[in-house]
């Protein structure tokens, strides 16, 4: 329904539209480990972008990044054609409030209930009064799946279950950009395509511009408007789901069909 | 001469933690000043009854004790030389001036010290505190701030306790069992303690709150990732504030008795 939608459909490249956010030759390291070596990425405004990538990679610090939980050791980051690394946490603060954060353990708080996990960011916000703040908790535990569990302590839950809350706290304020981290790892593959289905359902209906970490092909497929993998503190390869698909790369072949390299096995048969 | 280099190391990795401290420390009093905000007072009162009102039984039963061995321990000797009446003004002085604040203290850096660093370090492993942050939130205002008011205001209402039944206890053997008559143990107990005295014990309190507050929060914000991370915070956590509380403790009782000396050069009188 979204304006954007119809002004630039899906299927045009993601370079033709402006870039939310910017990293520009972006270097992370931790102690003696290089994470992000000299990473430049452009993520397209209402569109949503999924980082491919082998575990340990640095997805998840790429994605705190974006919002300043870790501060690059040299490059720059933009956001909204702002540069953003260098702002004090105070100054983040504005930005922080219109980013919705999926972590990928979750990162429910343990000392509070469901119910009040969720309204967390809707009362940071301010501006609304107690009823209406309930009234959204439940709307968003119900898009999720997981309504009736407002009373319920985060203990009390599963893996998949801590993780749908999350995303409906991650989605609670209504943000402009959702940093999804594995938002289908740990739910049975049902519940994964609601997942799905809502990450597409935020862009089209509120121009959400999505970010996604997966190792979820089908998801990847499925929600991506542009795909880009990263390896060895790079993007090395970045395009329209169909691209990728498509693309001669053999690692980036070999990833998404998910086959085992000759290293790693010959690494087993030798066991 | 490697080892000059290791010393020199260690020095340089024992200073930036200091300074590391203490811009923690100075954040934590920032927001104490500029207004902790609603949040943080809400959570001020839960934590107050979790560290204060739930120390009271401990914090009694050592004062008890402690009052009880001073005078098993003083009596001979001043029964020795005939001033056996004078058993309380020693009793009282020990207990309100040291024992008293000093086991309260250390009591609570094991009590409560160890649990705020337990818990906020789980909040860092968990990705909690990151949570706090990409939600706009200041996690020193919100974790820190009510953790180190509710020490601050509860350490000296709890060395009142301590003190109280320390002084009790001390009356229990030496009017009770050693036949020190009731009168002369209250009447040389109160020639023998001033205004200061009594001050000196609570502003001593009052700092060692701080000390233990202000560490156990920076250990757990600070604290290594994983169950042993938690684990060793909490060690160096105890260790460092029980330290940090007998430094402070014999900083000030030099400084103090020589503050006393300036301004009341005429010593009261036990006669
Ligand atoms: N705060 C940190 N301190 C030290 N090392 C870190 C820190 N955060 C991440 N790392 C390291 O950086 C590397 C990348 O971590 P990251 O969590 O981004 O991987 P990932 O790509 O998200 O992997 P996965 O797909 O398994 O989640 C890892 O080797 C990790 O050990
Ligand atoms: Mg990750």
């Amino acid at each position: 329904m979204g304006a954007a939608t119809a002004d630039n459909p899906t299927t045009t490249k993601p370079e033709t539209t402006n870039p939310i956010i910017r990293f520009e030759n972006v270097h992370k390291r931790f102690g003696p480990l290089v994470v992000l070596d000299g990473m430049t990425l452009d993520i397209p405004q209402d569109r949503t972008t999924v980082i491919l990538g082998p575990s340990g990679v640095g997805k998840s610090v790429l994605l705190k990044h974006i919002v300043g939980l870790l501060r690059p050791d040299s490059g720059k980051i933009f956001y909204r054609g702002k540069q953003v690394d260098n702002l004090s946490e105070r100054e983040m603060e504005p930005i922080r409030k219109r980013i919705g954060f999926l972590f990928q353990l979750g990162a429910l708080f343990d000392s509070m209930r469901v119910g009040d996990n969720v309204a967390f960011p809707i009362r940071q916000q301010g501006g609304k009064n107690p009823a209406e703040i309930q009234e959204i908790v439940h709307e968003k535990l119900a898009v999720v799946g997981m309504d009736g569990t407002e009373k319920k302590w985060p203990a009390d839950l599963s893996g998949g279950q801590k993780k749908r809350v999350a995303l409906a706290r991650a989605i609670a304020m209504n943000p402009d950009v959702v940093l999804y981290d594995e938002p289908t790892t740990g739910l049975d593959p049902i519940r994964s395509d609601v997942i799905n289905e809502l990450i597409l359902k935020l862009k089209e209906e509120l121009n959400v511009t999505g970010v996604v970490v997966t190792h979820d092909m089908t998801s990847a497929f499925k929600v991506a408007d542009q795909v880009v993998m990263l390896f060895n503190g790079k993007i090395v390869s970045r395009g329209t789901a169909e691209e990728i698909r498509n693309c001669a790369d053999p690692n980036v072949q070999r990833f998404i069909q998910g086959r085992a390299s000759e290293e790693d096995l010959r690494a087993l048969h030798r066991m | 001469m490697e080892w000059i280099a290791v010393i020199g190391g260690k020095t340089r990795q024992f200073i930036q933690a200091v300074g590391d401290f203490a811009c923690f420390a100075s954040t934590a009093f920032g927001w104490i000043i500029r207004g902790p905000g609603s949040r943080a007072m809400r959570e001020l009162l839960r934590q107050m009854f979790d560290m204060g009102t739930m120390s009271i039984p401990v914090v009694m039963i050592t004062g008890a004790f402690i009052g009880a061995v001073l005078a098993i321990e003083a009596y001979p000797q001043f029964a020795a030389i005939g001033i056996a009446s004078r058993l309380g003004s020693v009793i009282v002085v020990s207990v309100v001036k040291q024992t008293g604040p000093i086991l309260t203290a250390v009591m609570l850096a094991g009590r409560v010290g160890g649990a705020m660093t337990a818990e906020l370090g789980t909040m860092k492993v968990t990705e909690q505190i990151d949570a706090l942050r990409a939600m706009a939130c200041d996690p020193v205002r919100t974790l820190v701030v009510p953790r180190l008011l509710a020490c601050i205001i509860m350490t000296p209402v709890l060395t009142v306790y301590s003190d109280a039944l320390g002084i009790w206890g001390g009356w229990l053997i030496a009017v009770g069992v050693d036949g020190v008559r009731n009168y002369s143990f209250w009447h040389y107990a109160a020639a023998g303690t001033d205004m200061f005295t009594v001050n000196v014990g609570l502003i001593k309190s009052l700092i060692f709150g701080i000390v233990i507050a202000s560490i156990a929060c920076y250990k757990g914000f600070t604290c290594g990732n994983g169950a042993r991370g938690v684990g060793r915070a909490c060690t160096e956590s105890f260790v460092a504030s029980f330290i940090l509380i007998l430094l402070t403790n014999f900083i000030m009782a030099v400084m103090l008795n020589n503050f006393y000396n300036w301004f009341w050069p005429n010593q009261p009188s036990l006669l």
